[in-house]
């Protein structure tokens, strides 16, 4: 069955890691459906959170082909019913005095802020899930949507275990 | 004072405490500061080739005959690209390999400076692990690596790119000083250890099987594990069959061995992975040209998979019992655990193997014309040559003939590119080999198609002092080419015709090149054989050469073709034994078999 999975990636915080990454996913036909890239606690490990569409045979071997590249520290699926799964929006919406208030309205419904006020537009910033945010962009639209981006999601596991807690004594060890 | 010493002097001071004894490759711009103390060593013979692709598959060669890791070097741009074919060969074969290129000076990188290439990106598919060294104090440690991840785990090439004002700077760190470094590679961690339920598991499964077979591919022999298969198969009394890759891991005069299977694999051996209702996978990955039509392969079986690599597992073919770890290791573990199981009844399961092995032995025709069989040469140089020689093969029709008609006795006898299929591995491979072990003879079976891709290593072979013999097995086309056009193309033999035959069909085109006269260009001995009569002279002679080099033409009749044959995408149970010849397959000698 096709379903979407969510993989926390430990890396080596160097060079060329994300084109050894995407890479892979490209050459093997993996279809990459969001990526986020970001430090860690640690400066030498970097953390990836991909989004992949597939099947739950090929998922495995992206586990295990991703596995193999040198720079690869660890792998954990982040199961949705046990991590936080967030995604970052930020979007213009145009609001001339006319329907500012409506829009400030949706804003407030969705628990997301304004950042940024111009005479007949406002930037928003939202987090959630791509659920809520997708909704808050249909709820948006009619105002007249100018630009919009989103950052890939990320995603922590719930509970106070954390993912990173071997694999980083591994790489001070060998430092 | 501390002393310092440049990043040339580092990198041949590592390659010489990593134990590198030789190097193939061919100086250049960016590479230049490294063959200067390259000059002065006494540890590193550098060999000097005509093109960089013979660098690299003589790299491969080297390693596949001694199981040692093989070093190939290139200048920046184009001569790191020309290695790009070899690395992708030797990925492809998990050859244990390092490639040293020179790179444009750091601070022209990616300026497109005069012969820059982005060797690391363009390799990053086709490597196991590369690196863009950024400081010489790195090179002792990125050489150690480098050689680590070649030749642990699943072997395969590493790359190390070296910018030319790295390896003029000055450094402190003393390869000799700071050897063996300690490796920074925390994500590589390769389980070479099976676990011991996996295994247990296995054993019962082997112990209850009916009609089992060992499916062995190249990572038996990468595991130095030909000897263990031997014992785990006779105590079993279990079938082998040995893949394209793993000829030489099991001896073929051992009444136990199928053959090879695959698209053009044995009758026996193909057919016993049909019926099998166990395969015992040791260091083989289901690659196409063994399972033909995947959905269709080996379908009542099923499989142990054993593999270092756990990719392997499951990719292909999905694995009841899947064991990570190294060939060696698993085998060793599978016989002890085997010593308390009772062995498996294969009393029905041989008659029936028997009967196909009876029935459909490997065989040719002599051309009524009275020319030469390409399979007679290839035969005949086996048997003269005795099973300590070493053969290396091109690609196509006389690769499959040399894999199937020479006896191999012993492992890292047969060197051949199995998964990349690169026309021109055998010439510079053989030379590679050579030089590994000098005292073996070294014959690069070839095709006139492939010669032609890299014979100026000849010219290496004669001024080095590397007397390799090859074998061309001149049909006068690229001939399996032409024999797909023969069985799927009408016979339109578009672009195949290559005019190096004396018959050849274009008018006024005769030996072209004539092979003879190239050989003795090259500082070859050159040798002619043309009728059956001479082949065993002329193999006799050849072998009596051994302070050159010795080429010879063997013309053989152009339409032979290599048999049996599973047609690509065809299920192996549509394997043909000649032109349209199937096996029946419900005889089954003289008995009564139900499979």
């Amino acid at each position: 069955m096709r379903t979407t999975h969510t993989l926390s990636v430990l890396v080596e915080n160097r060079p060329g890691v994300l084109a050894r990454v995407s890479g892979l996913f490209s050459r093997r036909g993996f279809n990459i459906e969001s990526l986020a890239v970001g430090p860690t606690e640690n400066a030498d490990v970097s953390r990836m959170t991909i989004v992949v569409a597939v099947d739950d045979l090929p998922l495995e071997q992206v586990t295990k082909q991703l596995n193999k590249l040198v720079n690869v520290l660890k792998i954990v699926e982040m199961d949705t019913s046990v991590s936080v799964q967030r995604e970052l929006l930020l979007v213009k919406v145009r609001a001339d005095l006319a329907v500012r208030s409506q829009v400030l309205e949706t804003v407030a419904l969705f628990r997301a802020k304004v950042v940024d006020v111009a005479p007949d537009a406002v930037t928003i910033e939202a987090t959630g899930t791509r659920d809520k945010l997708d909704a808050l962009i249909r709820m948006l639209e009619p105002f007249g949507i100018r630009e919009l981006v989103q950052s890939g999601m990320v995603a922590l596991g719930r509970g106070s275990r954390s993912i990173t807690d071997r694999s980083l004594r591994a790489v001070e060890r060998s430092a | 004072m501390t002393r310092e010493i440049t990043g040339a002097q580092s990198l041949v001071h590592s390659l010489e405490a990593v134990g590198a004894e030789v190097v193939f490759g061919i100086p250049g711009g960016a590479i230049l500061p490294a063959y200067d103390p390259l000059f002065d060593s006494t540890r590193v013979r550098h060999i000097l080739v005509r093109h960089e692709q013979g660098a690299g598959h003589a790299a491969e060669g080297y390693a596949q005959a001694t199981g040692r890791v093989g070093v190939c070097m290139a200048t920046s741009g184009p001569g790191a690209t020309n290695l790009v074919t070899p690395i992708a060969d030797a990925y492809m074969d998990s050859v244990p390999m390092v490639a040293i290129t020179g790179q444009v000076a750091s601070a022209s990188i990616g300026t497109d400076a005069f012969q820059e290439a982005d060797i690391c990106g363009i390799t990053l598919p086709i490597t196991k692990h590369n690196f863009l060294v950024q400081s010489a104090d790195d090179i002792p440690r990125t050489i150690a690596e480098a050689f680590h991840l070649a030749g642990t785990g699943r072997p395969g090439p590493v790359l190390v790119d070296l910018p030319k004002d790295i390896l003029q700077s000055l450094t402190r760190v003393l390869p000799h000083e700071v050897w063996p470094p300690t490796l920074d590679l925390p994500g590589y961690r390769p389980v070479t250890r099976p676990h011991a339920k996996q295994v247990r598991e296995a054993a019962k499964m082997i112990s209850g099987s009916r009609r089992p077979v060992f499916y062995v591919g190249g990572g038996v022999l990468k595991a130095r594990a030909a000897a263990q298969l031997r014992t785990l198969a006779e105590m079993t009394g279990i079938p082998v069959v040995t893949t394209l890759m793993a000829r030489g891991a099991f001896p073929d005069s051992h009444p136990q061995h199928l053959g090879m299977p695959g698209m053009h694999g044995s009758v026996a051996a193909v057919t016993a992975l049909q019926k099998a209702d166990l395969l015992i996978t040791l260091g083989a990955r289901f690659d196409d040209r063994v399972t033909g039509k995947l959905s269709s392969f080996a379908p009542k079986a099923a499989v142990i998979h054993a593999d270092i690599d756990p990719a392997e597992i499951g990719k292909n073919r999905i694995a009841d019992v899947p064991i990570v770890g190294d060939c060696r290791e698993v085998i060793n573990d599978l016989i002890a655990a085997l010593v308390t199981e009772p062995r498996p009844d294969l009393e029905a399961w041989w008659r029936a193997l028997d009967g196909w092995r009876r029935t459909y032995p490997l065989g040719y025709d002599t051309p009524p014309d009275g020319s030469l069989a390409p399979q007679h040469v290839i035969e005949r140089l086996g048997r003269i040559c005795g099973p300590e020689t070493i053969f290396s093969a091109g690609v196509g029709q006389h690769q499959m003939w040399a894999a199937q008609f020479i006896t191999y006795e012993h492992p890292y006898t047969w060197l051949n590119s199995g998964g990349a299929g690169t026309m021109g591995y055998a010439v510079p491979a053989a030379m590679g080999a050579k030089v590994g072990r000098p005292e073996a003879t070294v014959w690069a079976i070839d095709g006139d198609g492939c010669f032609q891709m890299t014979n100026q290593e000849l010219a290496t072979c004669a001024l080095e002092g590397i007397p390799i013999k090859v074998a061309i097995i001149n049909n006068g086309s690229l001939g399996m080419v032409r024999q797909w056009q023969t069985l799927f193309y009408d016979q339109r033999y578009s672009n195949t015709e290559l005019g190096t035959h004396p018959d050849s069909p274009r008018s006024g085109v005769k030996r072209v090149p004539d092979f003879v006269r190239l050989a003795e260009a090259l500082g070859c001995v050159g040798l002619r054989c043309e009728s059956a009569g001479e082949v065993d002279e002329t193999i006799e002679k050849a072998m009596a050469i051994d302070d050159a080099p010795v080429v010879v033409d063997f013309v053989v009749h152009p339409d032979a073709m290599v048999w049996p044959m599973v047609a690509a995408g065809s299920s192996n149970d549509e394997i043909r034994v000649a032109r349209d010849l199937a096996p029946d397959f419900d005889y089954s000698g003289d008995t009564e078999v139900n499979l």
